[in-house]
């Protein structure tokens, strides 16, 4: 559509430092400075309880960090959420996305359905899933589980992380489902119109047109993703608060408790630099993704 | 199996997801309209007589005003503040770009990357160093931080699609370049705006983690408020449930009409 517009003459330029400048001062003040103060902190002895005792430690805070089997179950705990949602959204999202391709009476209402719980404030949803469906007592789901004649299933109790993620997914699938749906509008009728001149059945379509077509949505898609999973925390909060146990204590939570639950500054920015650093490989591949895509002349 | 019937089953299917995916938010709007009693009735009640109370009850606690009136001035403040820094940047970047526009947009979505708990620790020790623990303003200045990045890629991948003889016009007639965005860019681009907005908005109305970290109960948005709600019982779930109707609603609705939009802007226009 659109070509890089050509360099203006010199004479007729403004400045544009002084319109560039506000914005990537406030960014670098706010994200790059105190990053920069998390690793300090994470080399020093500081709990917000006993301020006069501090000082550098070295390594001390990424040792004890490193060695704390909390630490590796949280670390676990991550990525079994981020991978487990990511596997479903992307999964139902492609099923949906081709199921709201085609072309329905009342589509558009039945899309804005599906896509609602995307705008739902996490903390809202965290409420409805424990209280009113996963109540053992009290919930839909259990409820159901007696009409069937089932004991009911206190969910958050019995099947922690399961529940996390069902409640995680049902936000997120509708994310994958929009960005492919998408992505499936930019493929061209004509090419599919060919196929089926060609004697294509269905699943052909799917796996040889359709797929292939959807290859960059789709990593676009999870790489988004597992930086948005990566960070989950009110669903967390609201829910479970980590627990039982540490059964769905994830890096974000985890540091959120020793820092705000044990003034533990120094643990928790090292575990901090550690939840910065396993973003960033991520990062690294969306970036790269996404600066492609500009060079390719398009944003 | 003829075609059309094929159709048929997938429009039934559709639909079936459109009502599985809608029913917890369905669940959630039915039981705000129901009395705490008719609330965790078993079995589950479907049709009841439906009582405005829970929603009034949230409405006049006087607590809950002062929380949405923090979430609509820290969604509002953010989003307004961006966009003052975010129209600028975006409008140098898109008609003047330099060899180092690209690498400056990268940057800016690099920000994003970053997750909220690399940098909370010390972000709560300045903001109670300056007293800004608290602070509704305070909070609106995160958030513009938040989503000025998204805020100015959706400008700009706007803005390299307004015809540049435009402003070209108007520079040889004298403009400054002030001139030349208000006068000229602002009144073309006003989806592009809103979209932008929308998009800042919703992001900064559901936000968690800043809110719960950095406010207490002076300035404590619906998101905070909520959250309070985590250990009740029975007792209040219409309460709770009008609560968070009405939390949720305006997003709601913002969100339906910037569907489109938003692919664009979550995706920094990686995906169109």
């Amino acid at each position: 559509m659109t070509h890089s517009p050509p360099l203006r003459r010199y004479s007729l330029r403004p400045n544009t430092f002084w319109l560039l400048a506000p914005a990537i001062l406030l960014l670098v003040v706010w994200t790059q400075i105190p990053f920069v103060l998390t690793i300090y902190h994470s080399f020093r002895r500081f709990n917000l309880l006993n301020p006069e005792r501090q000082g550098f430690v070295g390594l001390e805070n990424f040792h004890s960090q490193l060695t704390d089997p909390i630490f590796w179950t949280a670390v676990q705990n991550t990525l079994v959420l981020v991978g487990s949602v990511l596997a479903i959204t992307v999964l139902l999202g492609l099923v949906l996305a081709v199921l709201f391709y085609q072309d329905f009476p009342g589509r558009a209402l039945a899309r804005t359905l599906v896509i609602s719980p995307f705008f739902v404030m996490p903390v809202v949803s965290a409420l409805i899933w424990k209280n009113m469906l996963m109540h053992p007592v009290y919930g839909l789901f259990a409820w159901i589980a007696q009409r069937l004649g089932q004991e009911p299933i206190d969910w958050l109790a019995t099947y922690p992380m399961q529940s996390i993620v069902l409640m995680v997914s049902w936000q997120w699938t509708p994310f994958a489902m929009l960005l492919i749906l998408t992505g499936l509008q930019s493929l061209s009728k004509e090419q599919l119109e060919a196929a089926k001149i060609d004697g294509a059945n269905a699943w052909q379509e799917f796996r040889y047109i359709i797929v292939p077509h959807l290859a960059q949505t789709l990593s676009v898609v999870v790489m988004l993703e597992t930086i948005f999973l990566l960070t989950i925390f009110a669903e967390i909060y609201a829910s479970t608060s980590g627990g039982p146990g540490l059964a769905t204590t994830t890096l974000p939570y985890l540091i959120y408790l020793k820092a705000f639950g044990e003034y533990r500054i120094g643990v928790a920015a090292a575990g901090a630099v550690f939840a910065v650093i396993l973003a960033n490989i991520v990062a690294i591949f969306v970036l790269r993704m996404i600066g492609r895509n500009l060079q390719g002349g398009r944003t | 199996m003829s075609a059309r019937r094929v159709r048929w089953e997938l429009t039934l299917l559709a639909y079936l997801a459109a009502g599985l995916m809608f029913f917890p938010i369905f669940w959630l709007f039915l039981t705000g309209f129901k009395s705490e009693a008719e609330a965790i009735a078993i079995p589950p009640r479907l049709f009841f007589p439906p009582t405005l109370e829970s929603i009034q009850e949230a409405l006049t606690r006087s607590d809950y005003g002062a929380h949405f009136l923090n979430s609509v001035i820290s969604a509002l403040g953010s989003t307004l503040l961006a966009l003052l820094l975010a129209v600028p940047a975006a409008y140098a970047m898109a008609f003047y770009p330099t060899p180092r526009t690209q690498g400056t947009l990268l940057w800016m979505i690099s920000t994003k990357m970053m997750p909220p708990v690399g940098v909370i620790i010390p972000v709560y020790l300045i903001f109670r160093d300056l007293r800004w623990l608290d602070n509704v303003w305070a909070l609106a200045l995160m958030y513009t931080v938040m989503n000025l990045p998204v805020v100015v890629w959706t400008l700009y991948a706007y803005f390299r699609e307004v015809p540049h003889e435009i402003m070209e016009a108007a520079r040889v007639d004298g403009a400054s370049t002030a001139q030349e965005m208000l006068r000229v860019l602002l009144p073309v681009s006003g989806p592009a705006i809103a979209s932008a907005a929308l998009l800042s908005i919703i992001l900064a109305w559901n936000e968690t983690f800043w809110s719960l970290n950095l406010t207490a109960a002076q300035a404590s948005p619906l998101s905070v408020y909520v959250a309070s709600f985590k250990t009740a019982e029975g007792l209040f779930w219409a309460k709770m449930s009008a609560a968070s109707m009405i939390a949720i609603l305006p997003v709601l609705v913002m969100g339906w009409l910037a569907q489109r939009q938003l692919v664009r802007g979550l995706t920094f226009g990686a995906i169109k």
